[in-house]
């Protein structure tokens, strides 16, 4: 990124070193289509069945429970859709939160155009689903519970074993999207108890446009997209497999280094956060309290503008987010803020700032010089003081 | 994604600040965004001498606060009445789309403060 200090790391990653590398090969020199019989065919065969191996065993899965999307707004609509299709004639209701990312959000409403029934759980203060509501939405006519591992505006993770627990006993299908959790903290689907599971490459140092979809064994799922049998026939058309190799290094390098950097980017984050809180006035971190994923905070600043201060850290090379960059320039406040039930001066003033694997002391060093001059700098402009 | 002129604005907001005694004020609250502009101004010989305001908003809502202030300055107080939102982006080289509503604060913050001002006249 440049000479810049890239702090948003929730919206997308850097491809590191080691997965381009190992990409290369497969543009040009090992270029045959996987379906093909022939031997060049059969080397990119070979390296799609080693990185469909290599991601199922990172994920506690078997290989053949596997698909490979096209990333993770795929991954979510393929999850919903297909199993909601699959399902259609045991139930009409689904079950998801408040705060999950557009790519389910907007999936679940199309679903209620098509007559579905949609329950949006709420969350707390600290943006967790509520269990005792999740059992009271649980109907005869339930046929998925959705909701995110880990938040991608706030970090907040969910206790997905124990709502996983909640659904199977009322004999519903669980998915979770994981995209942001990946590479943040242990995912393991028998842990989880999930039966479906969306990660993308792009948020763990992988290439863009590229992820998979986990689908225990026996799950039904009917494919959204038709064409050649490729992925089960559920997600038909020729494998990215330049994407795909990407993909699996990323992944398995991002689990080798888990234990180390989960610690460092929680001390780096947790620093950073303990710096604004004494530093700044009138400053709340949004779900402060764990369980959070390691490297994001986001922090609300009363009195001034996110978006500005947003831009004023831009102008001296800072790259921090207001939300989700989906959400960026529509210039409303965040949903999953608004869930948390925040007071409109704290949604407007919300920064996230997050950190990665190339993130570094000194980065956290300059972000807090620029906040504290910016978040004063924009005070006076507001309140004249 | 915001002009070159926007930045800039944004960046060195013009005629910042508050007029002691002025001769007119109006604050304008954007509800939906808790946005809001504090606007004063000094009158001399029927023309605007001096505008100042306060503004806490997006990028957008700072750089046409500024704007506003640098285009009225000057100006009759008929001729900063007829002054819209759309002539004050159109300064900043344009406003991405879903932006404008953030340039009518200003603008409207002025005109309330002339006629706080004119209302204030024997």
């Amino acid at each position: 990124m440049c000479d810049r200090i890239y702090l948003d790391h929730s919206a997308t990653t850097p491809l590191r070193p080691e997965a381009l590398e190992a990409m290369l090969p497969y543009f040009a020199d090992i270029a045959g289509n996987s379906s093909s019989l022939h031997a060049d065919g059969q080397r990119a065969k070979q390296a799609l069945d080693a990185a469909r191996e290599s991601v199922a065993e990172a994920l506690g899965a078997t290989p053949r429970e596997i698909l490979f999307t096209g990333g993770g707004t795929e991954g979510d609509n393929l999850a919903i859709l297909g199993v909601t299709e699959a399902l259609k004639q045991r139930g009409h209701h689904i079950i998801t939160s408040a705060i999950e990312h557009p790519a389910v959000l907007r999936t679940c409403e199309w679903l209620e155009t098509r007559g579905l029934e949609v329950t949006y759980l709420p969350v707390d203060a600290d943006g967790i689903v509520d269990l005792a509501t999740l059992r009271a939405s649980l109907r005869p006519d339930t046929v998925l519970v959705s909701i995110m591992l880990a938040n991608n505006e706030v970090g907040a993770v969910q206790p997905m074993a124990k709502i996983a627990d909640l659904a199977h006993q009322h004999g519903v299908l669980v998915h979770t999207d994981a995209v942001q959790a990946m590479g943040k903290m242990p995912v393991n689907v028998d842990h989880l108890g999930v039966d479906l599971l969306t990660l993308t490459a792009h948020k763990f140092c992988g290439p863009k446009g590229c992820g998979a979809l986990f689908v225990r064994k026996g799950t039904p799922l009917e494919p959204i997209t038709y064409g050649g049998h490729q992925e089960r026939s559920l997600r038909p058309g020729t494998q990215n497999i330049p994407g795909i190799v990407g993909l699996a290094t990323a992944l398995r390098l991002a689990i080798n280094e888990l234990p180390a950097q989960s610690t460092r980017l929680a001390a780096l984050r947790d620093r950073l956060q303990a710096t604004i809180l004494t530093s700044i006035p009138h400053v709340k971190v949004n779900c402060a309290a764990p369980p959070r994923l390691p490297n994001i905070l986001n922090v609300s600043f009363a009195e001034v503008d996110g978006e500005a201060l947003l831009m004023a850290l831009d102008m001296r090379g800072i790259s921090v987010s207001t939300g989700s960059a989906c959400a960026a320039g529509a210039n409303e406040p965040s949903h999953v803020l608004e869930a948390l039930g925040l007071a409109p001066e704290w949604l407007q003033g919300a920064i996230r700032i997050s950190l990665g694997r190339t993130t570094t002391n000194e980065d956290i060093d300059d972000v807090l010089a620029a906040l504290q001059q910016d978040v004063p700098r924009l005070r006076a402009l507001a309140t004249g003081a | 994604m915001y002009s070159a002129a926007v930045r800039d604005h944004f960046a060195n907001p013009r005629n910042t600040g508050s007029i002691e005694q002025p001769d007119g004020q109006a604050r304008v609250d954007s509800p939906v965004h808790n946005d809001r502009v504090d606007l004063m101004i000094r009158v001399q010989d029927g023309r605007l001498a001096e505008i100042k305001y306060r503004v806490l908003g997006c990028v957008a809502a700072i750089a046409s606060s500024s704007m506003t202030s640098v285009l009225a300055t000057g100006l009759t107080l008929d001729e900063a009445l007829a002054l819209t939102p759309e002539q004050v982006a159109e300064a900043l080289g344009g406003l991405p789309e879903g932006k404008l509503a953030c340039s009518v604060l200003a603008p409207e913050a002025l005109r309330l403060a002339i006629a706080d001002y004119r209302a204030r006249q024997p």
